[in-house]
């Protein structure tokens, strides 16, 4: 079977984001940029999946600008087989990735999307949900252990008490927690490797869907900023302080 | 404008994080509420007396006893005919179910909100909270999900809306549900805890965590948490992460130990009323958000407190 994952160029996660002063966004100008985390866990899994010989090819997928090219290279360097560019240079919200990720499920046939629980930058937590729903399918999110069976997928599933079970009939998608495994480092020569695989470039518009976005950002502006306190000299202190302001 | 809330509940009890999000709603118009589940008669009476609470519609049925996104999904679609705006916590429950109704009535959720600056314009957090975005949506009818320590909790007590039964469209055929490993404690739960005691990487294994963290949250009746790292390290189960993809909490009190505070940690922790840190490393970024900071080895400075409060 083959396994599709999306993949998604995002700030890099050690990037403390600046937001510019205008307000019109956070400034990404000369920032480093990386595969969202979820969306390598998400790789990760897939190529664990092939090694186990229950998928036979990966294919990678990104909606963005011609730079998310790099970050299909990285998980061709990491294991996946072949990549599809969409190439837009608009922000496209996750209703419209999961638009055109459902045109892409209806060409390529796989039998599991892996996708991240949430890309780092926006926080949406929304694609993979959608995507399911656009499509029929079950949806396994916050995944922490996944197993395939047969014709179904059983889904560990992180949640705010604990963990739940749930099983799927395939095909399914799944969307990644921290958990779930711990992704490799592509090697050199899987980085020189990955040129050669093969990568598609389209446009949404190949896909013949409405993107146009539904939100519009009006204003971004910085949290309000936590001043530091003081610091305290011993555990004395420290509990003379708790109880001076209240706090036990 | 007519709001559907999602309720949190266990079949049993309706959970807290349903009073902020009641609160978000009242906010839109008027508040119904929605009770999905099996046996969850009690939740309904619960949800009716919410102040503030119009209706309650219960969907009680064995297909919906574990709120499975792809049982309740349509069952919220076909509400929002009558609904303009669905809302529901962003719980691990909520983030689950609410973006598969988004899609089935062809909307673009707006995830996390902050606050309600009109009745098409949110703000919520971008960035693992380091910028606040205000967001306008153009959809006729709202999703939301809504950052329970951002809005106030309803009162449990006073409402009394009516209750009314609803049928959902019973099992999907694509999924069933196998097991759920819920871990029992007599502790609070992290996002209502008042005080919360959270430990990180430092502490070094499972068991020093135990001897450490637990005796100094059991004399403060403290909820405990964690940061990613220890969580990844297996010191503690997935449930206790603080964080920008865990879980957002606000106490009045939040100490955090052996934490260094990744920006990502920071992002579940930084509303709480007052921020302890105790770490060995005077230049952990934990301090520069901390009210109160003492800069000691854990193993003798948390013994030491614990003794002492």
């Amino acid at each position: 079977m083959k396994i599709l994952v999306p993949v998604k160029r995002v700030i890099d996660y050690n990037v403390k984001p600046r937001v510019k002063s205008d307000g019109s966004g956070v400034d990404l100008a000369n920032v480093k940029m990386s595969m969202n985390p979820f969306d390598e866990i998400s790789v990760e899994e897939a190529i664990r999946l092939k090694e186990a010989g229950k998928a036979e090819e990966i294919i990678a997928v990104s909606v963005g600008p011609q730079k998310a090219q790099e970050t299909l290279r990285t998980a061709l360097a990491m294991g996946a087989d072949r990549a599809i560019l969409v190439m837009t240079d608009d922000e496209v919200e996750p209703l419209g990735v999961a638009k055109i990720l459902a045109k892409i499920v209806e060409e390529e046939a796989p039998k599991l999307v892996i996708c991240g629980k949430q890309a780092i930058d926006d926080d949406s937590n929304q694609t993979g949900q959608m995507l399911a729903a656009l499509l029929g399918w079950g949806q396994g999110t916050f995944a922490n252990t996944v197993a395939i069976d047969g014709d179904s997928i059983e889904v560990k599933r992180e949640i705010d008490g604990g963990l739940q079970t749930v099983k799927l009939n395939l095909p399914a998608v799944v969307t990644t927690d921290l958990r779930l495994n711990e992704p490799r480092y592509a090697s050199l020569p899987n980085i020189m490797k990955a040129k050669k695989k093969p990568m598609d470039e389209k446009t949404p518009a190949d896909y013949g869907v409405d993107i146009s976005p539904r939100l519009t950002t009006t204003n971004v502006t910085e949290p309000p900023v936590r001043q530091a306190g003081e610091k305290v000299e011993d555990v004395d202190a420290l509990v003379a302080k708790l109880k001076a302001v209240g706090a036990i | 404008m007519k709001t559907l809330v999602l309720v949190e509940h266990d079949n049993t009890n309706m959970k807290d994080a349903t009073l902020a999000v009641v609160t978000a709603a009242s906010q839109l118009g008027e508040v119904h509420a929605l009770v999905v589940g099996s046996g969850c008669a009690s939740v309904g009476e619960q949800a009716a007396k919410v102040g503030g609470v119009a209706t309650v519609h219960v969907a009680d049925d064995a297909a919906l006893a574990n709120q499975l996104a792809e049982n309740v999904a349509p069952l919220v679609a076909s509400l929002m005919e009558s609904h303009d705006a669905f809302l529901a916590p962003a719980t691990t429950t909520g983030k689950n179910i609410a973006p598969r109704v988004a899609a089935l009535l062809d909307v673009m959720q707006i995830s996390d909100i902050l606050s309600v600056e009109s009745e098409d314009t949110f703000t919520r957090p971008i960035y693992a909270g380091n910028a606040i975005a205000t967001v306008k949506s153009s959809d006729a009818k709202k999703v939301i999900t809504v950052r329970g320590t951002a809005f106030d909790k309803a009162a449990t007590e006073g409402g009394s809306g009516t209750i009314e039964g609803v049928t959902g469209a019973g099992e999907s055929g694509l999924s069933s549900f196998v097991s759920e490993e819920i871990a029992k404690s007599e502790r609070p739960e992290l996002t209502s805890a008042k005080i919360i005691v959270s430990g990180g990487r430092a502490l070094g294994s499972s068991e020093k965590f135990e001897e450490v963290i637990t005796p100094l949250a059991d004399k403060l009746g403290a909820g405990i948490g964690a940061s990613r790292a220890a969580v990844d390290a297996g010191y503690v189960p997935n449930d206790y992460q603080v964080g920008q993809t865990g879980k957002i909490v606000a106490p009045e009190v939040y100490i955090a130990i052996g934490i260094s505070g990744a920006i990502q940690h920071l992002a579940g922790m930084k509303d709480s009323k007052i921020i302890v840190a105790i770490n060995k490393d005077e230049d952990a970024p934990i301090f520069q958000v901390a009210d109160i900071g003492l800069v000691a080895d854990l193993f003798n400075a948390v013994p030491e407190l614990t003794e002492k409060v």
